[in-house]
This record gives C-alpha cells, structure tokens and sequence, in this order.
C-alpha cells in the first residue's frame, strides 16, 4: 500500500471498459463515451502532428527519403531468407546466441528459460511491441518471473493495470493529473507530494527505477532495426531506460521481428532521418543504442537474440498486404487518423491499433480482427505520412475484399447492382426512395434504417437522396 | 524440423513467384548545402535540445567544481583534465572495473566522441579513444563531451563512416528526456540529466 493510498482519486483503466473481445463498432462506442480520454487523445496527437509536420518539413529531401525507405524495406522483404541468415552469421560470429521463434508461446519459453538459467526470477524490460504482441508479462508472471516495465508511459500503463493504447505512448489516454494518481496510488515509492508538473513525474519514474536498473541482472528489449550486413541491433529510445537496459544487465535478451532486417549499415542514413521526425517530432530523439554481440568489458556478456516470425511469414505471402511488414512502427498514422483520435487504442482490441493496426493484426492472426479493415474512413492521412509509404488505404481496401461476407450483404449488393444496370428501374427506386424519406427530409439524414437496413446504420448516418437527382436537373437545363 | 529451418521454409515458400525488388532510389541529400556553417547549426540545436554549449578547453575548469569526482576514461587526454574536481580514471580491462555503484558515486563523466551531426544535433560515442564504455557515460547524471572541430558533420551520412560500426554505440541528442506525457518533451529521465558540450576549435 502505498503511503498515499486513500485520499487519491482511483484512476479507473480505460481498457477495462471495453468488453473483453467486442469487436470494433461496439468497443468504439464504449470508447467514444469517454469525453476526457477523447480531450486527452485530441490535445496530445494534436501536439505531435504539429511536431511532425514541423521537423518533416525541414528536410526539402523527405519524399525521397521516404521513396529509398519504403523500396529498402521491399527489398529487405524480398530477400528475407538471405538476410536473416546472413545476420544470424554476423550476429553469432561477435559473440550473440541467435534463437529462433515460430510464434510467441516460443518465443516467451527461450525467454524465461535464459532467464531462470542467470540466475533471475525477474528482468528489466525497454519498451518493445514484439514483447507486447507475444505477451511476455502475462507469460512470465505465469512462471512464476516478473518483468519490469522501464520506459515511462509503460510503467504508467503497468501501475494502472491498464492496456497500452498507443505504439509509441502506450499511455496517451491518461492526462499529467491522471498520471500523477496513478502514481500516488499504486507507486510504493512515489515521493510525498508529487504534483502533476510532467519534470516531477519523471523525477518520481526516476527514483522508482534508479535501484532496479543498477542491480538487474537480465533485460529484455526489442529492436528497432536489425542490420544484416553487421549483425547489430538498433535501440531508438528518449528517457536512458534502454541505455540501463542494455548496458547495465549481465545477460541481454532481444526479442526480434523478422521484418526488422535492414541490408546495410548505411541504410541507417535513410531510417535515421525518417523514424525520430516521424514518432516524435524531433530532428533527433535522445538515445540510440547499436550493439553486436557482445563486447569484452563493455556491457552485458551474455547476448541473446530471438528471432520472431509469429505470423510474419504468412503476411509475406500477400503481394498486397506484405508491404505491412515495412512499418517502422513511428505511430505517426495514429497520429493523423481521426477514427484513432476519436476512439483511442483500445478500441481496436489488438496491440496494434490504429491505421497500421487495421492491416497488420488481421492479417497477424487471420481470421481474428476482421472487423478492423473497416475501421477507417479511407480518408488517406496515414499513407500520406507514412515514412516508408506503406499504402494503407490499399491494403484496407484488399483485405475487405478478401475477408469474409454475409450473405445478407452479399444479396444486397447484389440487388443493388441489378437495380443500378437498368436506368429506368433505378430511376424509379431513387423516386421511391424519395418519397419514403419525406420525414427526415430536413434532418438531412437518417440515423436508424428499418431492419435489414439497420444493419447499414449502426455504424452509419444514411444520407437522405438528393430531392432532385442529376438526371433531372440536366433535363430541366437543357430545356 | 527446427524453429529456424521452419522458418526459413515459410519464409522462401511465401516468397515463391514475388522475383527480385527493384534497387532502392537514392536521391536523397548526404550532405548539407556547402556553405552551410556547421558550428554554428550545431550549437543552434544543441541549445534547442537543453544541452549547454561552451568554448575551448579551459571552460572544463568552470563546468566542473572543485573537488567533484569526476569519471574519466584511461585515454583521455592530460590536457583536457583542467580544474580542481577529482579525475577517477576508468579502465574496463581492470580485473576489478568500477561497478554500478562506484559509477553512481561519482558527479560527473567527462569523454571526447567519434562525431558530431549538426543538422539534428546528435553527438556520436563509438567506445573508441578518449570515449571509454557505455556505462561511464550514462550512470553519472553529467555528461561533459569534448568535441574537436574536425569531429563535425552536417549530415547523417557524413558521420556514419566515421563511426566503427560493429563497436557499441550510443548516439547522444540532448539530455535524457520523455515525451511520454502528453507528448511534450520533458528533460531528465535515466540518463544524464545535464549534458555540456565543449567545442575545440582547430
């Protein structure tokens, strides 16, 4: 219990009020009656889009580098096979174990089972979507081991028992007040007093952490890029948490995508300029850590490395879909999308939200999550600030071809194209149709159709038809 | 069959028929303008980032007080150690290196880099000479990185090839800081929380 605990208000976790497994419709009008997570969602993307767009706007080169990025990342699809192998040979001659991780359940045991074997029942953690995506916490506090999150909005997120909502913000839905009665609730330690000025909460993150970080003896990390031709992993971070993780600790362990390969070092050039000024804003974000292997007297002996496919290689399967494997993961297609502003992360069910997270989880695990393709109004923000070009609305638009549908609108769409082939017929159903809408004619439209068109309306306003149609006001021109 | 070999199947298998991708364009800049002052754009974002910027050897003496102790690598040069805090030299081949809490003890690390990048700020460590390993430059809350003139690039592109690839590396852009609440960037988190940045000029 903390010394606070009692007279501060209890921040209830968001994601909890989500029924476990609602598919989108119904988790984003849960989401939707949450007016401060909405502020909170609006004033932060608010904030970083302006960021964003800022620094992008300061390289007069931003489109071709975003043109080298996305071909690097085609490529580096197109010869997985080769490059994994050619990094787990460069990887494995510096001195790292490279392991090797079908889904996530293996992933985890390797994990654990380096851990138990230094020594360790727990492990600081960097921030990491891959440990996320597999569930490592959850795993290890199955076994009986304990992972502690390190980066801020993650151990905000982990003392709130609640979800991560946002790729790069995990805990972009909570406000400096809200954070600051997290910590005052559930922080053993928070230092008497805290306000809710963002310097003090880093300052009591600080403290939280400073003990942990100088005696763990395992981390756990993800990568941001894997460079084939090195064998080197790559850790973009701000606060020196991932610095004290991959430093500090004897025994390292980094959980790696398969898709996170890049050819060269020199790619670097081109990753380096588009994933800071993209995630958040900054020409430059504090800390990057690049390591291979291991080093003599220089940070952890032991090195692992597991290489995850948990999915990834079906998705490479997909000429259309496969370019999902190109995300860096920046989160700057959140940033922009105004279903993601309005619903937050939650919403979407899945650990990765937002637009990339409408292509990537359907097709992570198929046939979960088909109900994501359509949570966008393919209005084309996300493509237009993707950093490697991945063509989001196309993909939404393939995967909603691809997906399954019933036979309800099957019919209906097949009435609608027999009507839509004979002009006089579809001229008499817009009449008809006309007619029938009278009532709501000045409303402008209709908010509930009768059944089976209410099953159109319950995520959708109906439009009321135009009181003349095209046709008509031509003919009257030309008279 | 092995995870790795499974793998490495599904991947070739997913992959039949998809052929080669085309080269990667690369007309993007590897270089600023060449009239650009690169000093100059440096400290501009430096200072923007919260980092203090200083001139000239001599300004180590005012930076750090008396009787401070100080980290060093072994390599670092005599004549940067200028003023009265207590130099510790750090040798990693030590058979009994300072450890976590030796390192927590002490108020400050002063090192030299590989390079620097103006355009975004960045100073880049490498473990190569007068830098010394990781650990020294991120448990003190101080970091006070000596930069020699020809150590600045304008551009990314520049720097990478000054770098050792395959050494240990740590990009450093201003102090440690977060933008984790509300998305505003607040200095001071894990790392250093005050970075001082010496410029030598030739």
């Amino acid at each position: 219990m903390s010394a606070n605990a009692g007279t501060v208000p209890e921040v209830v976790p968001s994601s909890s009020l989500i029924p476990a497994g609602a598919k989108f419709p119904k988790a984003a009008k849960v989401a939707l009656g949450m007016p401060q997570m909405r502020a909170n969602l609006a004033h932060a993307t608010g904030t970083i889009r302006e960021k964003r767009a800022k620094v992008a706007g300061e390289l007069d080169d931003w489109e071709q580098l975003r043109d080298a990025a996305s071909a690097i990342k085609a490529d580096v699809q197109h010869r997985m096979p080769e490059l994994a192998i050619e990094f787990e040979r460069k990887a494995t001659e510096a001195g790292a174990t490279v392991h090797w991780a079908r889904d996530g359940v293996e992933a985890n045991a390797i994990a654990a089972r380096i851990t138990r074997e230094a020594g360790a029942d727990e492990v600081v953690k960097v921030k990491s979507m891959a440990t996320q995506e597999i569930e490592l916490n959850e795993f290890f506090e199955a076994q009986g081991l304990r992972a502690w999150e390190t980066d801020l909005a993650e151990l905000i997120v982990q003392l709130a028992e609640d979800k991560p909502s946002h790729i790069l913000v995990p805990a972009i839905h909570y406000n400096r007040t809200e954070i600051r009665d997290i910590f005052r609730g559930k922080m053993i330690d928070a230092p008497t007093g805290l306000t809710d000025d963002p310097a003090a909460l880093a300052e009591a993150a600080r403290l939280h952490l400073r003990k942990r970080f100088l005696s763990a003896k395992v981390a756990v990390s993800g990568a941001n890029f894997a460079v084939a031709e090195t064998g080197s992993l790559v850790v973009v971070e701000s606060e020196g948490n991932g610095r004290m993780c991959l430093t500090m600790p004897e025994t390292l362990i980094s959980i790696v995508g398969i898709e996170k390969l890049l050819p060269t070092f020199t790619d670097l050039e081109v990753f380096m300029q588009l994933l800071p000024r993209s995630s958040t804003g900054e020409r430059m974000n504090p800390y990057t850590s690049i390591w291979t292997g291991a080093t003599d007297g220089d940070g952890p002996k032991d090195v692992h490395i597991i290489l995850l496919d948990n999915g990834r290689t079906d998705v490479l399967a997909d000429e259309v879909g496969r370019q999902a494997l190109s995300c860096i993961r920046c989160s700057a297609c959140l940033n922009v999308c105004p279903v993601y502003e309005r619903t937050g992360g939650h919403a979407y069910g899945h650990v990765y939200p937002g637009p990339i997270g409408a292509i990537l989880a359907p097709q992570l695990e198929p046939g979960r999550h088909d109900d994501l393709p359509y949570a966008s109004s393919l209005c084309g923000a996300c493509y237009e600030v993707c950093p490697v070009k991945i063509n989001i609305p196309e993909v939404l638009v393939h995967l909603r071809q691809e997906g399954p549908h019933q036979a309800g609108e099957k019919a209906a769409m097949g009435a609608a194209k027999a009507v839509m082939a004979r002009p006089k017929l579809w001229r008499a159903a817009l009449g008809a149709a006309r007619f029938f809408t009278r009532p709501w004619r000045n409303k402008g439209y209709m908010r509930r159709l009768p059944w089976p068109g209410s099953k159109w309306t319950v995520s959708r306003d109906m439009p009321m038809p135009p009181q003349e149609s095209f046709r008509d006001w031509w003919k009257e021109r030309e008279r | 069959m092995s995870a790795r070999e499974d793998i490495l199947n599904r991947m070739r298998r997913s992959l039949e028929g998809a052929g080669e991708a085309a080269e990667a364009p690369r007309e993007y800049r590897r270089a600023l303008a060449g009239d650009t002052e690169v000093v100059e754009l440096l400290i501009d974002r430096l200072v923007d980032y919260k980092a203090q910027v200083h001139h000239g050897i001599e300004s180590i003496a005012d930076i750090l007080d008396e009787g401070q102790p100080v980290v060093v690598p072994a390599d670092l040069p005599q004549e940067w150690r200028v003023g009265e805090a207590i130099f510790i030299e750090d040798d990693p081949l030590d058979p009994e290196p300072m450890d976590a809490d030796d390192l927590d003890a002490m108020d400050a690390v002063l090192t030299g880099c590989a390079a620097a990048v103006a355009v975004s700020g960045t100073i880049m460590l490498d473990t190569g000479a007068a830098q010394g390993r990781r650990a020294i430059t991120l448990v003190p809350d101080h970091h006070v990185i000596v930069v020699r003139r020809d150590q600045i690039v304008g551009h990314l592109a520049e720097a990478l090839p000054r770098l050792s690839a395959t050494s240990p590396q740590t990009w450093i852009s201003g102090p440690s800081a977060t933008s984790d609440i509300e998305l505003q960037r607040v200095e001071g988190v894990h790392g250093p929380r005050r970075l001082d940045v010496v410029i030598l000029d030739d």
